[in-house]
């Protein structure tokens, strides 16, 4: 685990249509380009509708590509069935959503167990322990035997973070994490992404509307059209 | 296994009010089938009862022996029967190694021999036609309860007595401790003291029956030695066909079960069973609609968290199995509550439905076989209920779920 910049996902022409072989079929990725590496930050933004939460779920593994070759730490998925996705979505992928998208039926810790659970199959105490202790992480220790329902916006947001990173995984997709989200709440969940990021070796892309959080980005990947437009470093122009 | 039964537990416990519908529907469904079949059985066991007061399980008697069809008395074409014999008796070759036989079948649980035929009583200036019987008494009132329907003076069976019919005493004039004379067609000719009277609760048996010792009979049918036939009782009344068939392939001599012979009642019995069967079959559709429609909406408003589990690694299996086993404990569940609500209700049944003469109309409770037999189909119909829903849960794209 020395080596610096080892490479965690890459796109070549990627391409993904909707609809296929119906007379609405179309286009939305037109041969995407794309790498990322190990412990990157990168913020994925462009206009609304030009593909970002296309191009997000394709890489998550939620939606197969209808053209082009994906690698996800070097491994081509084209070859694997659907076990197969589903298992290495488990294990390498954590998933950040705009809408929060806890489970209401289960606790605070429970939702962050969950990823776990699906893994293992079956609740142990180590399970719990990383729980509780990514939850203390996010501040919400006390939070624990929540219900999300008891939560604020912002408290569910940080424990759908926990719950992203509880396999310890090589990349976290967020789509929107901070949509919301009122301008205060947004800049502390930001930060949390932010310190996890430093903290591990965990690989973040993260799309967003904002570009003050854009610009706080290492790295920002702009979509037009279902292609990719990149602006590298910053400072990054706010328009 | 253990993550799928904690999400389905979580959701059915979330769903509350669902969860108590559903839960309900499946309690009332197994409690209807349980109560209907307890009845029915009860029902039919009673009856048949009843009618197996006057009759042996099984009667074997020579092949081909159209004629002495006497000791299947039960309904009135008893007279017409005996007075269409003419013909001499016929007794079964063998019979004491007949009769040692059946002693070792399976299932049969008393053997007596008998000797029957027709005969005459006479008292004064009385005179009527009888069924006349030859029996051993200890191992007669085995096949029939004689003992139980005594209504004067006692079970007295032995050289120079007889027990007859109360109505065929009446008839004579005669009572306990009078005598009356039996002639027979083949020249017999004897005296009794009247021991005992019984009602068996059916005019043509009260009216011609008469009880004499095995020997006695012998000696008036002209059957020294002999015995027209070997009654049975078999420890299952509905196996009776059964085992007769299989005295007849293994003996070669006739043997005739009472469903044979009351084929009237075993229709009523076959049309009974039939009408529930078809009403259990409809609970059955009517609880898993419920069920199924209930998993259904619960799927739909599931979409989204069916969408995360999916996102974070759940296989569709996995999903499909979580519905799938909301089915199962519903069904279970439902089964075990409407075990407890047929108990109840067959207890209460107990003291409100009585037949005329004031006994319970439900004797017999739920059994084992019953409780296991509805839980199964509980079960059963919970887990085929839920394949539709489970599996359009299975399908769900996580990308929509997720999206909206
Ligand atoms: N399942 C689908 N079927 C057909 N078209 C779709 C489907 N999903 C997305 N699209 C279309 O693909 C295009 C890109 O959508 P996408 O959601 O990826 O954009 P986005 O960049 O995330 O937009 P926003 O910023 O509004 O979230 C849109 O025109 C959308 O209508
Ligand atoms: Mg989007």
């Amino acid at each position: 685990m020395s080596g610096a910049n080892r490479e965690i996902l890459r796109l070549e022409g990627i391409r993904k249509s909707y609809n296929v072989g119906t007379p609405v079929e179309a286009e939305v990725l037109h041969g995407v380009d794309l790498s990322l590496d190990e412990g990157e930050f990168a913020a994925l933004i462009g206009p609304s509708g030009s593909g970002k939460s296309t191009l997000l779920n394709t890489v998550g593994l939620l939606e197969r590509p209808t053209g082009g070759r994906l690698f996800i730490r070097g491994r081509e998925i084209g070859g694997l069935d659907e076990a197969g996705l589903t298992e290495l979505r488990g294990r390498t992928i954590g998933f950040v959503f705009q809408f929060h998208h806890l489970i209401p039926a289960f606790t605070a810790l429970e939702n962050v167990m969950m990823p776990m659970l699906i893994d293992r199959g079956a609740p142990d105490a180590p399970m719990r322990e990383r729980a509780a202790w990514l939850l203390e992480q996010v501040g919400l220790a006390a939070a624990a035997a929540k219900k999300p329902a008891e939560l604020s916006g912002g408290m569910q947001q940080r424990v759908a973070i926990a719950r992203s990173l509880a396999m310890n995984p090589p990349l976290v997709l967020a789509d929107e994490p901070t949509g919301n989200l009122d301008t205060h709440t947004a800049d502390e969940i930001f930060e949390l992404l932010r310190r996890f990021n430093a903290e591990s070796r965990t690989a973040f892309l993260i799309v967003t509307h904002d570009p003050r959080l854009a610009a706080r980005c290492d790295r920002r990947i702009e979509l037009v059209d279902g292609q990719i437009v990149e602006a590298k470093g910053p400072p990054w122009p706010v328009d | 296994m253990r993550f799928e039964w904690i999400v389905a537990t979580r959701f059915l416990r979330e769903g509350r009010m669902q969860t108590a519908l559903i839960l309900g529907g499946t309690a009332v469904g197994v409690a209807v089938i349980l109560f209907i079949t307890a009845l029915i059985n009860s029902l039919q066991v009673s009856l048949a009862t009843r009618t197996l007061n006057t009759q042996a399980h099984i009667v074997v008697r020579p092949p081909d022996d159209a004629a002495s069809r006497a000791l299947a008395p039960a309904d009135a074409s008893v007279a017409a029967r005996v007075e269409a014999r003419a013909q001499r008796l016929r007794s079964i070759d063998q019979w004491e190694a007949v009769f040692r036989r059946l002693e070792g079948t399976a299932r049969v649980t008393a053997v007596s021999p008998v000797v029957s035929g027709s005969g005459t009583a006479l008292r004064g200036n009385a005179n009527r036609a009888i069924a006349l019987f030859g029996i051993e008494p200890e191992r007669y009132v085995r096949i029939v309860k004689i003992t139980d329907f005594m209504v004067a003076g006692e079970f007295r069976v032995s050289p120079g007595n007889a027990v007859i019919g109360v109505e065929l005493a009446a008839d004579l004039g005669a009572t306990v401790g009078d005598r009356i004379r039996v002639t027979t067609p083949e020249g017999g000719n004897d005296v009794f003291l009247v021991t005992g009277l019984f009602d068996l609760g059916v005019k043509d048996v009260n009216k011609r029956w008469a009880l004499v010792p095995l020997k006695t009979a012998q000696a008036l049918l002209a059957l020294p030695g002999g015995v027209t036939n070997v009654d049975l009782t078999v420890d299952d009344i509905f196996a009776a066909e059964e085992v007769a068939r299989l005295i007849e392939g293994g003996t070669g001599l006739k043997a005739e079960s009472w469903m044979a012979i009351n084929t009237q009642l075993l229709a009523a019995f076959d049309n009974q069973t039939m009408t529930t069967r078809v009403i259990r079959a409809f609970v059955v559709l009517i609880v898993a609609l419920g069920i199924a429609s209930v998993l259904v909406v619960s799927v739909v408003q599931k979409q989204k968290e069916i969408g995360i589990l999916r996102a974070m690694g759940a296989s569709p299996g996995r999903i499909m199995r979580v519905f799938l086993i909301q089915g199962a404990i519903v069904g279970t569940a439902g089964a075990v509550v409407g075990s407890a609500v047929a108990a109840a209700m067959v207890a209460v049944a107990k003291r409100v439905l009585l037949a005329e003469d004031g006994t319970p109309l439900i004797t017999g409770g739920i059994e084992p076989y019953m409780l296991a037999g509805g839980a199964l189909v509980a079960l059963a119909t919970g887990l085929l209920a839920a394949v539709a829903p489970a599996r359009r849960a299975a399908k769900l794209d996580p990308v929509q779920a997720i999206r909206g």
